[in-house]
């Protein structure tokens, strides 16, 4: 069986240095190994950002797609091939900006996958722009006299659109991260994963301390029931989204590559493609 | 007796224009008759003014005819706008409840037939379809029992007592037609057809038949119309072959999401139109860039924006080459005929994975919904090459090596392999890369791999890549044409011939990369070339000027108001042009 050193490959992330994203990529080639996979059978497929390099640094099948597009992308991977496990993962600016419309019918759809985004409220990669995690009044290249938008919250977003897996953790927290990570991975659905990820160089605001003060960590609530969705609003609302831990589940939706009629267990890849001339004459029929 | 002969119904959206014209239809494709069929249709579903027209032929027909022989009116309104293509000596069937009269000016016998009130009596307004269908049927003359076989097919699902009914309000139509008119008309008799069972179908379902022989078992498609008869034809055929639809948020969706299956090993594709293949550019430069197989239908309509979206155009041609930014290799085939829609499937198909490209099918609107006989489809053709994808067990890598998944090869085709593979694993990524996939600004690994992807395609040309007629050794005039046109060309230079004019005739099939060393010698042999096309711009004719020069001898005949050509008009135009 793989240890996680088979997930890591030899190439030195361009991040800064004590960016949050090597912890996401650590927990990502950890939580891999600890659900029993082989690097080959994983798929990394990742938008573009700082954080969307992340499918070069894991050693499995990667791909670093257009910006925003990781989840279609994704979604194409697994229905070509159920056998695969497939992570989706990128940047607040690429999950929840440009590619917002695509997280929500991701989770709608509920194909069986992890979304992994690395949150940092801003734009790393172009340089410091304002995001829609950014909080109102935060200032960027793009807002000198501050944010006037308010801030999006992917979360509640989530659970409104029929989410199955929803959880929130902190790439600080090694441990937390790589066992939600593992918690997603093993899940029957769709799992998102919210990471707060620190952008060390152009977010000055929303620090490794600043969260470290402000997060509220489930741990603290032993009677929280993650099946409860309502449950899982108010606390998300309570906590002005700074909840983390295992935030929702439902083990019951079924996922969406076991409910399309037919649908076999082998991957659609590995399929003959050849038609048989009696099903092709069968075809023709209805032309006549 | 005649071997051809025109039929127009018309009505309200939403009337049952479309059902009677598919049941007298089908009907006559069971006899064996030719068919080449017109839609003429808006974005409502209920309302506004709708027709459909089709030719019955014994012989192969590809076109619409200039005139009309038997106009079925639901409506005055379906008189007043269509009678004057009425050739003298025409037929109205009109229904009787709205007082029909043939507007001045047009010489046309009127049959009132009590459609509505007949289709009442019987139970349901519903049934107005069977009526004026019955009251065509009758005046041809052809064979009832055909026709209400293909009744009881239609609704046989219904029940008994519903066909039954059905075929009374067909008995009742044509009974009360033919007590008008004393029987079936002779001017009307056709011959008989060969009587070979046919296929009859849009270019649509063509196309979605030759991706499920293709062995495309994934779509990701977003509705637009004149593309969504492929999704639906697919969402009820691929479950059978272990394969599925999704129907995505967007178009972007669509495309990345079929960029991914085919990374991971399965034939996909999407179909779209205009304003679907706009969204969906960046992520074709993805599939260029990251050789990642790909095969996108663009059901071409009136641009720009939302423009004349169930009107014919060719308009997209530019946009289809040269959308992406950056330069990345592509096809983009238009096919010419109805056949041409099925084996385009497989041979784009296979040349997206051979070659490891995008690949671009480009129908018309008219292509893509005229309703048509199509000869028939030869299983034995279907051929599935995936080129070099690798199957069974890799090699190991040398330590911290990954697989070469962009090897430089003599062909630029590198050997590709879909995750899942044992030392298989690479990195895929749009950014500039090296062999194994891995991002590199390197100057020198840069201008290999530009060379590498742009090489692939330098010699790619499909099965008729260009498809010429060309009779004269110096004609008088070289006709040059792309997608639905070609069969109105034919009837057009039948015409010309006869008056004098000598003509050849190319379809350009392949637009990109552009087959100028096919086009050429009949570029010199002509003493004028016309292209025609429907669009504004000349989209084809410059992209001839462009690959080929010959701007002295080039003409253009160019028709962008949303209707196809008719053999007419070319006539006139080429006599002008000549
Ligand atoms: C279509 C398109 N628009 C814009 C860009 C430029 N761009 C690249 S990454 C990015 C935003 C990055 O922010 P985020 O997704 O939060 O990732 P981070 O760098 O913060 O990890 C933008 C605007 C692009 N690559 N593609
Ligand atoms: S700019 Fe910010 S997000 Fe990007 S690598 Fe540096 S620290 Fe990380
Ligand atoms: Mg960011």
């Amino acid at each position: 069986m793989a240890t996680f050193k088979e997930f890591r490959n030899n190439v030195k992330p361009n991040w800064c240095p004590g960016c949050g994203d090597f912890s996401v990529q650590a927990a990502i080639q950890r939580a891999a190994a600890n659900v029993g996979l082989e690097p080959e059978q994983l798929a990394v497929i990742s938008g573009i950002g700082c954080s969307g390099r992340i499918s070069g640094y894991i050693n499995a099948y990667g791909l670093h797609g257009i910006h925003g597009r990781s989840l279609p992308i994704a979604q194409g991977v697994k229905l070509a091939n159920r056998e695969l496990t497939v992570i989706a993962s990128g940047g607040d600016g690429d999950g929840f900006a440009i590619g917002m419309g695509h997280t929500v019918h991701a989770i709608r759809r509920n194909l069986d996958m992890t979304y992994i985004v690395m949150d940092n409220q801003i734009y790393g990669l172009t340089k410091g722009q304002t995001s829609p995690r950014s909080a109102e009044g935060f200032k960027t290249k793009s807002t000198p006299e501050g944010s006037i938008e308010s801030t999006l919250s992917p979360l509640e977003i989530a659970l409104s659109a029929g989410a199955t897996f929803v959880a929130q953790s902190f790439s600080s927290d090694l441990k937390q991260l790589t066992t939600l990570i593992e918690e997603g991975l093993k899940h029957k659905g769709f799992s998102l994963i919210n990471v707060f990820s620190p952008c060390v160089t152009f977010n000055k605001v929303n620090t490794y301390d600043w969260f470290k003060e402000n997060i509220v960590n489930l741990e603290q609530f032993p009677d929280y029931d993650p099946s409860n969705r309502i449950a899982a609003m108010t606390k998300i609302m309570e906590t002005n989204g700074m909840v983390t831990g295992l935030i929702y589940q439902n083990k019951e939706r079924k996922a969406y590559d076991e409910m399309i009629v037919g649908f076999k267990e082998e991957g659609l890849a590995k399929q003959n493609l050849q038609l048989s001339r009696e099903d092709f004459d069968k075809l023709l029929t209805e032309f006549k | 007796m005649i071997s051809q002969l025109s039929w127009k119904i018309g009505g309200q959206q939403g009337e049952g224009v479309e059902s009677t014209d598919r049941i007298f239809s089908t009907a006559l494709n069971r006899l064996g008759y030719y068919l080449y069929g017109y839609r003429h249709f808006s974005s409502r579903i209920k309302g506004g003014h709708t027709n459909n027209k089709i030719r019955i032929s014994t012989k192969p027909i590809r076109a619409i005819s200039d005139d009309l022989d038997i106009l079925v009116a639901f409506d005055q309104e379906s008189i007043d706008l269509n009678a004057g293509e009425l050739r003298p000596g025409g037929v109205v069937v009109a229904d009787a409840k709205f007082a029909p009269t043939i507007p001045e000016g047009v010489e046309a016998r009127l049959f009132a037939v009590p459609i509505t009130a007949i289709a009442e009596e019987l139970g349901t307004s519903l049934m107005k379809n069977m009526v004026a269908s019955g009251a065509s049927w009758g005046l041809l003359g052809l064979p009832m029992e055909v026709f209400n076989k293909a009744v009881e097919e239609e609704f046989g699902r219904k029940g008994p007592a519903i066909v039954e009914k059905n075929i009374e309000a067909v008995r009742r139509g044509a009974e009360f037609v033919l007590e008008q008119a004393g029987g079936p008309l002779d001017e009307f008799k056709l011959e008989d057809a060969d009587g070979k069972q046919k296929l009859f179908m849009i270019g649509n379902e063509a196309m979605a038949l030759g991706c499920v022989a293709a062995g495309c078992r994934l779509m990701a498609a977003y509705p637009i119309t004149p593309a969504s008869e492929i999704m639906e034809y697919l969402i009820k055929k691929l479950p059978k072959f272990g394969g599925t639809v999704v129907q995505t948020e967007d178009e972007i969706a669509a495309v990345t999401m079929a960029i991914g299956a085919n990374y991971a090993g399965v034939r996909t594709m999407t179909a779209s139109a205009g304003p679907g293949l706009s969204l969906m550019m960046e992520a074709i430069g993805l599939s260029g860039m990251t050789e990642t197989p790909l095969l996108i239908v663009d059901t071409q309509r009136g641009g720009p924006s939302t423009g004349l979206p169930t009107k014919q155009e060719q308009s997209d041609i530019n946009a289809l080459i040269y959308g992406t930014h950056g330069e990345i290799p592509k096809l983009v085939v238009a096919p010419s005929t109805i056949e041409e829609c099925f084996y385009d499937m497989i041979e784009g198909f296979n040349i997206a994975e051979q070659y490891q490209i995008p690949v671009i099918i480009a129908t018309d609107l008219q292509l893509s919904l005229g309703k048509q006989t199509a000869e028939a489809l030869d299983y034995d053709k279907i051929v599935i090459n995936r080129g070099k994808l690798l199957n069974g067990e890799l090699p190991a890598n040398e330590e911290n090596r990954l697989f070469k998944r962009y090897e430089l090869t003599e062909d630029g085709v590198s050997p590709r392999v879909i995750p899942g593979m044992k030392n298989g694993i690479h990195h895929v990524t749009g950014v500039e890369h090296d062999q194994e996939g891995r991002p590199s600004e390197n100057a020198l690994n840069r201008e290999k791999m530009m060379d590498k992807r742009l090489g692939k395609i330098s010699e790619l040309r499909v099965t008729n890549a260009i498809k010429a007629d060309a009779p004269n050794a110096n004609p008088d005039l070289l006709i040059i044409a792309m997608g639905s046109t070609g069969g109105t060309i034919e009837e057009a230079r039948t015409r010309l011939t006869a008056e004098g004019i000598k003509t050849n005739h190319v379809m350009v099939r392949q637009m990109h990369p552009f087959p100028s060393e096919l086009l050429k010698p009949h570029l010199d042999a002509a003493k004028k070339v016309v292209v025609l096309e429907n669009n504004a711009t000349g989209q084809l004719a410059n992209l001839i000027k462009q690959n080929n020069g010959y701007h002295d001898k080039i003409r253009n005949l160019l028709k962008y108001d949303g209707t196809p050509f008719l053999p007419s008009e070319i006539h006139k135009a080429c006599k002008e042009l000549n």
